[in-house]
């Protein structure tokens, strides 16, 4: 495992976690997005360690704004990732893709792949904006979900515990995954429940093992 | 098996299964100890895995698999107190869609 780094459009390096060997075949990873990333964590690593093992390269880059990145979370926008995810693409040379959860929107759409339980913008959008109004009432806040949604689509909100922007809130409620080549694989088809799910992070080498034989039958 | 069951009885048993299948999920309860959950078991404030993000995240699935809407406003302790009571609560939005 490496730990390396590619230029973002937006200017300054962001961190890449990567199994990079300079192999043919190169999968570039989108993590799932906001604190799914962290349940999934664990488990997007493992499928890396997986494939690299069956002999293809992936790369992890982090998104501007998370995890390692310095550039500020309330800056970032929907499109602001895709063109960061472009850029890393184009950068680590990606044959393939494998975006997981709301991942998947940041798709570019190019390359073959999978696509991993994926969420829509709105879902995702729904989910932070639950867990915040049910933190406001534990802080004897009374507020509605309209008046929170109005409020974050003019001026920003915190959500959940991250600070996003007004133009983030509003693509991402309408945020959908792009046309392209990429696969989309069910969780179903994992045999066990969504790891997303778990309220305290979990991980499964069985679900591990599964979407990785997927995605190296994906690469070929 | 009797095909003549009441459909809010049979929409109940439904729901008391998916409801334990979610709660297993989210928490990553046992098998036992996800069965073990009667009318009266306490759930919010008496589970420690069931903190506020867990409960956000238990109400969308339940959403998702259940094919219901739950209400913001609706969500309080009350609702959510009791392993029953949160059954009831389903139930009848299942019964309204």
């Amino acid at each position: 495992m490496l730990t390396g780094s590619w230029p973002s459009p937006a200017g300054g390096d962001e961190f890449a976690l990567s199994f990079d060997q300079q192999r043919d075949k190169r999968v570039l990873v989108i993590p799932a997005l906001f604190d799914e990333s962290n349940k999934l964590r664990h488990f997007t690593v493992e499928v890396m360690r997986r494939l690299d093992t069956g002999g293809v390269d992936s790369m992890l880059p982090d998104l501007p704004g998370t995890n390692e990145s310095l550039a500020p979370l309330t800056e970032q926008t929907v499109s602001g990732w895709r063109a960061a995810v472009e850029a890393a693409a184009s950068h680590f040379k990606a044959t393939h893709v494998l975006t997981l959860r709301g991942g998947t929107l940041l798709d570019p759409g190019t390359l073959p792949g999978l696509r991993y339980a994926s969420v829509g913008g709105t879902a995702l959008l729904r989910g932070l904006v639950r867990v915040q109004l049910l933190s406001d009432k534990e802080a004897d806040l009374t507020t509605t979900r309209d008046e929170l949604v109005a409020r974050a689509e003019s001026q920003g909100a915190q959500l959940a515990g991250y600070d996003l922007g007004p133009a983030m809130v509003r693509e991402l409620a309408e945020a959908e995954a792009p046309d392209g080549p990429a696969t989309e694989v069910k969780q179903a088809e994992m045999g066990g429940a969504g790891l997303w799910l778990r309220a305290e992070p979990a991980f499964d080498a069985d679900q591990a093992d599964a979407l990785a034989a997927l995605m190296l039958e994906q690469v070929g | 098996m009797s095909t003549n069951l009441p459909v809010p009885l049979e929409l109940e048993g439904d729901t008391d299964l998916i409801l334990r299948q979610v709660l297993s999920d989210v928490l990553g309860l046992s098998a036992e100890r996800v069965a073990d959950l009667d009318h009266d078991a306490g759930l919010f404030g008496h589970l420690p895995e069931l903190d506020s993000m867990a409960v956000a995240g238990l109400l969308t699935e339940l959403e998702d698999r259940l094919d219901i809407i739950i209400e913001d406003d609706e969500v309080d302790g009350e609702m959510l107190e009791t392993y029953g009571g949160l059954l009831s609560y389903l139930a009848a939005k299942r019964n309204e869609g």
